[in-house]
């Protein structure tokens, strides 16, 4: 019996149970907080701990899922080259500020956690949280973070970027709609995005552009940051 | 056509792996074999329609695919208890400082 709840198999099934359950409870409420990605990872947390499944049991099967970010990252170039047109029209200020997102992200993020007395390997987990989750589990992994908290804190902030953010920004004065959408994505990833949509076709597009650029350029910058922040913070 | 498609991107994916780790680059291979396929495409060397039924059901379901190591936080939740402190701080810091960041800095281009 215990090799029937270890198995792979099982492990697949929970795992979309817990994800459709979680889709079904936001489609029927639609509170931002009721995250399906969120709620599923705590559901299945619960029942893990509660059926004393061991986590190593249950990634057997788990790992079979989470592959698929890979070829979801590069899927991601589709909607960057139906959008390159409108780059190509604003290009310098959009390369600007999606320079300006990738170096203020990682700073702001790795220095404050150094300067708080964070560990190593949790100040390299936090450094690329602004990007979409698969980017930033992969840069986590190569500069010796912890891929599963970088996934925690990247779901955090895009629910922290979708509640404030609008609001934030309008506090802030920005009211253009194509530097509120970059924003948005570029601070919240996908689910900062899925908020910019809401108000209106260009944020949207804008939003998904900037999930795309901030992933490279954030990933083209944090080694080296991540190493000056704490080369500065010892 | 998902066949195709799905062949496609996993090309574009090892490739992306293969130029990582041959060159000891520090981006991660699927950020690079995003980028060589959104130039292939660019180029026609790919064709938009042969790419796109794999591409919109993994972009659309992407959110499905990190939910087992969100689970992983299991393992690290006595981190988590001993580094809360700076872990809230500077995430919700650096949040605000993205958003105010690019807000600013692309309004005031788009304006000049």
């Amino acid at each position: 019996m215990t090799a029937f709840f270890t198995g792979k198999a099982f492990s697949v099934f929970i795992t979309f149970l817990a994800f459709y359950a979680a889709q079904r409870l936001y489609l029927r409420f639609r509170y931002f907080w009721l995250n399906p990605v969120l709620l599923a990872i705590v559901g299945l947390m619960a029942f893990l701990s509660l059926s004393g499944i061991r986590y190593e049991d249950y990634f057997q099967g788990g790992q079979i899922i989470s592959f698929f970010l890979g070829p979801a990252v590069v899927a991601l170039g589709v909607p960057l080259y139906v959008q390159l047109e409108e780059i190509r029209k604003r290009g310098r200020a959009i390369l600007v500020s999606m320079a300006v997102a990738a170096v203020v992200g990682v700073v702001s993020a790795a220095g404050t956690a150094a300067l708080l007395g964070a560990s190593a390997p949790v100040v390299a987990s936090i450094a690329p949280k602004s990007v979409t989750t698969p980017i930033a589990m992969g840069i986590a992994e190569k500069i010796g973070g912890i891929p599963s908290l970088t996934a925690a804190i990247v779901i955090a902030t895009g629910i922290l970027g979708a509640v404030i953010g609008p609001g934030f920004l309008r506090l802030m004065g920005v009211r253009n709609p194509v530097a509120f959408g970059l924003a948005m994505g570029a601070a919240s990833h996908g689910i900062g995005t899925a908020r910019a949509v809401e108000e209106g076709e260009a944020q949207g597009a804008a939003g998904g552009l900037a999930i795309c650029l901030n992933g490279i350029a954030t990933a083209l910058v944090t080694p080296a940051l991540v190493k000056l922040v704490m080369l500065w913070a010892r | 056509m998902l066949i195709r498609s799905l062949c496609i991107i996993f090309f574009f994916l090892a490739l992306g792996d293969g130029v990582s780790f041959a060159l000891s680059l520090p981006v991660p291979g699927n950020v690079i074999g995003m980028m060589l396929l959104t130039f292939s495409l660019c180029r026609g060397w790919v064709d938009l329609k042969s790419v796109k039924p794999a591409a919109d059901l993994l972009v659309q379901n992407m959110a499905f695919f990190f939910v087992p190591p969100g689970v992983g936080l299991l393992l690290y939740l006595d981190l988590l208890s001993r580094e809360w402190v700076p872990i809230v701080v500077a995430y919700g810091v650096s949040t605000l400082a993205v958003l105010v960041g690019v807000g600013w800095v692309m309004q005031k281009m788009e304006r000049s």
